[in-house]
């Protein structure tokens, strides 16, 4: 600052109360810049509803804007099968006879979890409902990961609902406005999910820090996490249903134990959002307790869903 | 008298033009373009279209509308409220004292300015958003956005440029 008025000092008074003018103005415009950062700190409420009334206005205009992406994405993707049309063939021939092996596998263990499941008395899971959204806009610059989609409350979208896509997991609807939802990453600082990793299923919770493959951080002592564990969602502690597949572990050393998620987020254009709010929080159930004591040799569902509670 | 009323709003449109084109950049920052790894370093377009108008035009670009801008980013892309807005603003307020080195200066000089100024201003925003969360966010993609947004500079200064010669030729 003093600078700019050593340069100034020939000018006369007026020139010199303007740029003390400038000057004041910017300390003004800084200093409420700050005040919203401290307020968005303490009054998380206001300040969400605000950015959800912004978006709900912007989403029409970034609705037509992201059609010509879509489209064009579209047309690479088109392209690209047609090329790799006999390579694609061929593994999709691998990828069934492995398929038909694991149906037999499923088909197998299905008859017996039915079996089981009348032995313990089981109440099955209510149905969730599904709705379909496009991705309108993905900011997920370096700070934050968040998307942003064209389904809100008018559609039946609702803060806590489970964005899927065909691939697993991507994120936690955190926010909805009549027409706007805002899908927090997997990725994002401030995600965690609470997961099973590996055949052991040992617990873990799955924490984003914004870079491309988020960490496991409260694992268990003791557990043998090793790479090529499949990651899925544990449904400890609510907000996640059991069983969504979220990736499989790629790097463990002594700091870090990273996941590569099973969604590219990169590509996605549409989500399925996911009420499981009746699965996550069920009503009264009287035959948990008995589940619980009588499914404790059961390493499947019964003893999750216990943890669940 | 309506030809008059015709021209006035003619200039008023004109004098929006900067402002609706840096809101275009920033929308366009934010649209899934589906390209893998993109979105994470793509380029801080709004950063550059401020630097240029705050440099050739502040009288289209005043600090006030900056602030705006920052604040519709932040709430767009999600950042804590302020953050962009503040960094703008710095922006705004590092063009203003330096208008005198950057102006009637060769394109390599702008550009050197603007590398600086660009550094200096994410680098800022990654301060307040550890702050912000009090953790280290990792410094690698910030420094990747830093490197994208200086080499886009050129071409979106082309751009801007034509619009602003543009704008000078009708008005």
């Amino acid at each position: 600052m003093p600078d700019h008025f050593n340069a100034e000092t020939e000018t006369t008074m007026p020139a010199a109360l303007k740029s003390l003018a400038h000057w004041l103005m910017y300390a003004v415009l800084v200093i409420s810049a700050g005040g919203l950062i401290l307020l968005g700190k303490v009054d998380t409420v206001l300040i969400e509803r605000v950015r959800l009334q912004v978006s709900d206005t912007v989403v029409p205009i970034l609705d037509v804007l992201s059609i010509p992406g879509d489209i064009a994405a579209r047309g690479v993707g088109w392209a690209r099968h047609w090329i790799d049309l006999a390579e694609e063939n061929d593994r999709l021939r691998r990828e069934r006879d492995e398929l038909m092996r694991w149906q037999a596998t499923a088909k197998r263990l299905e008859a017996e979890n039915a079996g089981l499941q009348r032995l313990l008395n089981h109440v099955p899971d209510p149905a969730a409902t599904y709705r379909s959204a496009r991705v309108i806009a993905d900011s997920s610059g370096i700070f934050a990961q968040s998307m942003m989609i064209n389904a809100g409350s008018l559609d039946g979208i609702d803060k806590g609902q489970i964005a899927l896509d065909g691939s697993g997991l991507v994120g936690r609807v955190v926010g909805v406005s009549p027409r706007a939802g805002r899908v927090l990453l997997l990725t994002d600082l401030n995600s965690r999910v609470p997961v099973f990793v590996g055949a052991s299923r040992f617990r873990a919770v799955l924490a984003g820090d914004n870079s491309g493959q988020p960490k496991l951080i409260h694992v268990v002592p003791g557990a043998a996490i090793a790479v090529g564990d499949a990651v899925m969602t544990s449904g400890i502690a609510g907000g996640f249903p059991p069983g969504l597949a979220v990736g499989v572990v790629v790097e463990v050393d002594d700091r870090r134990i990273s996941v590569a998620l099973n969604v590219d987020f990169s590509r996605l254009e549409y989500v399925r959002v996911v009420d499981y709010a009746s699965i996550v929080s069920p009503p009264e159930r009287p035959n948990a307790l008995d589940d619980r004591r009588s499914g404790g040799s059961l390493a499947g569902n019964p003893a999750q869903r216990a943890d669940a509670r | 008298m309506r030809s008059r009323v015709l021209q006035q709003l003619d200039t008023l449109a004109r004098n929006l033009v900067p402002l609706l084109l840096t809101v275009a950049l920033l929308l366009a920052g934010i649209l899934p373009l589906h390209i893998t790894m993109l979105q994470s370093v793509a380029p801080l377009l709004p950063l550059i279209a401020v630097f240029y108008w705050t440099l050739y035009r502040p009288d289209l670009m005043p600090a006030v509308a900056v602030f705006a801008i920052g604040l519709l980013q932040d709430i767009l892309v999600g950042l804590p409220i302020g953050v962009s807005a503040c960094v703008l603003v710095c922006v705004h307020a590092a063009v203003n004292t330096q208008r005198r080195f950057l102006a009637g200066k060769s394109f390599a000089i702008l550009w050197l300015g603007f590398a600086v100024v660009a550094s200096a201003a994410l680098l800022l925003g990654w301060l307040l958003t550890c702050i912000y969360y009090v953790t280290l966010v990792t410094p690698d993609r910030v420094v990747f956005q830093i490197l994208t947004t200086i080499g886009c500079f050129p071409i979106f200064c082309r751009l801007l440029q034509r619009c602003r010669l543009s704008l000078a030729e009708r008005a």
